[in-house]
C-alpha cells in the first residue's frame, strides 16, 4: 500500500531535493548536504533559466484555473451553454475591456505555459539533436504566431465589419 | 522477475501520463481556437459557419471530453504545486490524488448536462 513497505525511501518534494533527507531510517540525513553554501561559493552558481521556469509553470497554472475554468463555465454552461456562441455574442463580450484583458491575459499565459511543457515533452522524447532542434524552431514559431494573431484579434475587433 | 530493477509505477507514475497527455491535447486544442477565433476578423458569417461545427452532436461530446481534460489537468496541477511547496505536500501526495479523482468525478457529473444541453435539446426536445 504505502511507499513505506516497498523501500524506507521518503519522497522529497523537488523544491528541495538536495537536502537528501529522508535516506536514513531516523530520517536524517546521509551525508552533510554537499551544496550547503560557503562564503567562498559564488553568489550565481548556475543559470536560473530552468528555475524560472519552474517557477514560471507553477505561478501561471494557479492563475489560468480561474481564467481557463471561468472561460469554459461562460462559454459552454451558462446560458443555453455552446447554442449561444455567435459573431453577436463575442461582440457583446469584447465590448468590455474587462474581458478583453481577461481573454488577452489567458492567451499569453495559456500559450507560454503550454509552450514550455511542450518544450519538456520534446526534450524528454526526441533523442537527435537535430530532431530536437528543428521540433523547437516549430514550436517557437507555432508560439509566436499564435500569441501575435490573438492579440491582434482582441486589439483590432470590429463589431460593424 | 529481478526485483527492484524495473521502475514499476504506481498511481504517482499514471497520475504523471495523465498529467502530460492533457497538456498536449489542451496545447493543440488552444492553436485551432485562436485559429477559430481569428475568424471574426474576416466576417461575422464565416466566424458564424466555425462556430456551427462547434454545435455539431459530435464534437459537442469531444468538448465534454475537453472540459475533462482541463479540469485533470488544472486538479492535478494543483496536487504538483502542493506537492513541491507544501511542507507535507509529499507525505499526502496519495491522498490529494484520489481526491482530484474525486472532485473530478463530482464535477464531471455536475457538466454532463450544462454541457451537453445543446445536443441533449435538439436530439430529444425540451
Ligand atoms: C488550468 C490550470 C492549469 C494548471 C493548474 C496547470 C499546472 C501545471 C503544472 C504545475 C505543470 C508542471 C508539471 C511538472 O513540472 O511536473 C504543468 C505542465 C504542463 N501544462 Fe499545465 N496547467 C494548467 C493549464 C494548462 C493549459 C491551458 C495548457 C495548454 C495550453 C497546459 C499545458 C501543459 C503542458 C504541455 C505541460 C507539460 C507536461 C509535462 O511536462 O509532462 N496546462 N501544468
Ligand atoms: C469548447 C470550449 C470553448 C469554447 C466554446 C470557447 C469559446 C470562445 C469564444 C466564443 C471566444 C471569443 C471571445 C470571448 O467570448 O471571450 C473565445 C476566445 C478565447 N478562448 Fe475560448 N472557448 C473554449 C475553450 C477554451 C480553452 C480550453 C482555452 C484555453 C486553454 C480558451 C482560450 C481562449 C482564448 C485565449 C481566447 C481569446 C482568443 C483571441 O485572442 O483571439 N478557450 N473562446
Amino acid at each position: 500500500m504505502s511507499t513505506a513497505e516497498t523501500s524506507p525511501v521518503e519522497l522529497v518534494s523537488s523544491s528541495q531535493p538536495h537536502t537528501a533527507r529522508g535516506l536514513t531510517a531516523d530520517n536524517g540525513y546521509v551525508i552533510e548536504p554537499p551544496r550547503t553554501r560557503s562564503t567562498k561559493t559564488p553568489r550565481v552558481t548556475r543559470g536560473n533559466f530552468e528555475m524560472w521556469a519552474w517557477l514560471f509553470m507553477r505561478l501561471s497554472g494557479v492563475v489560468l484555473v480561474v481564467l481557463v475554468l471561468g472561460h469554459l463555465v461562460i462559454q459552454l454552461i451558462i446560458d443555453g451553454g455552446v447554442s449561444k456562441i455567435s459573431f453577436a455574442f463575442v461582440a457583446g463580450r469584447w465590448a468590455s475591456p474587462f474581458w478583453q484583458g481577461w481573454d488577452l491575459l489567458m492567451l499569453w499565459l495559456a500559450m507560454l505555459h503550454g509552450a514550455n511543457g511542450m518544450r519538456t515533452v520534446i526534450n524528454d522524447y526526441a533523442e537527435r539533436d537535430t530532431t530536437r532542434f528543428w521540433l523547437k524552431t516549430l514550436l517557437v514559431t507555432a508560439t509566436v504566431f499564435i500569441v501575435l494573431l490573438g492579440t491582434l484579434v482582441i486589439f483590432t475587433f470590429d463589431p460593424n465589419i | 522477475m529481478p526485483a527492484g530493477t524495473l521502475y514499476r509505477g504506481r498511481e504517482g507514475m499514471w497520475s504523471w501520463v495523465a498529467h502530460r497527455v492533457t497538456g498536449v491535447l489542451i496545447f493543440f486544442f488552444l492553436f485551432a481556437h485562436v485559429l477559430d477565433t481569428a475568424l471574426v476578423r474576416v466576417s461575422p458569417e464565416a466566424y458564424d459557419s466555425v462556430i456551427a461545427t462547434y454545435k455539431n452532436p459530435i464534437v459537442n461530446l469531444m468538448e465534454y471530453g475537453l472540459v475533462a481534460a482541463i479540469l485533470f489537468h488544472a486538479l492535478n496541477g494543483l496536487r504538483v504545486i502542493a506537492v513541491d511547496f507544501w511542507s507535507k505536500g509529499t507525505r499526502y501526495q496519495r491522498q490529494m490524488l484520489w481526491s482530484v479523482v474525486g472532485i473530478w468525478v463530482v464535477l464531471m457529473a455536475g457538466a454532463f448536462y450544462p454541457v451537453l444541453q445543446h445536443t441533449l435539446t435538439t436530439l430529444f426536445g425540451k
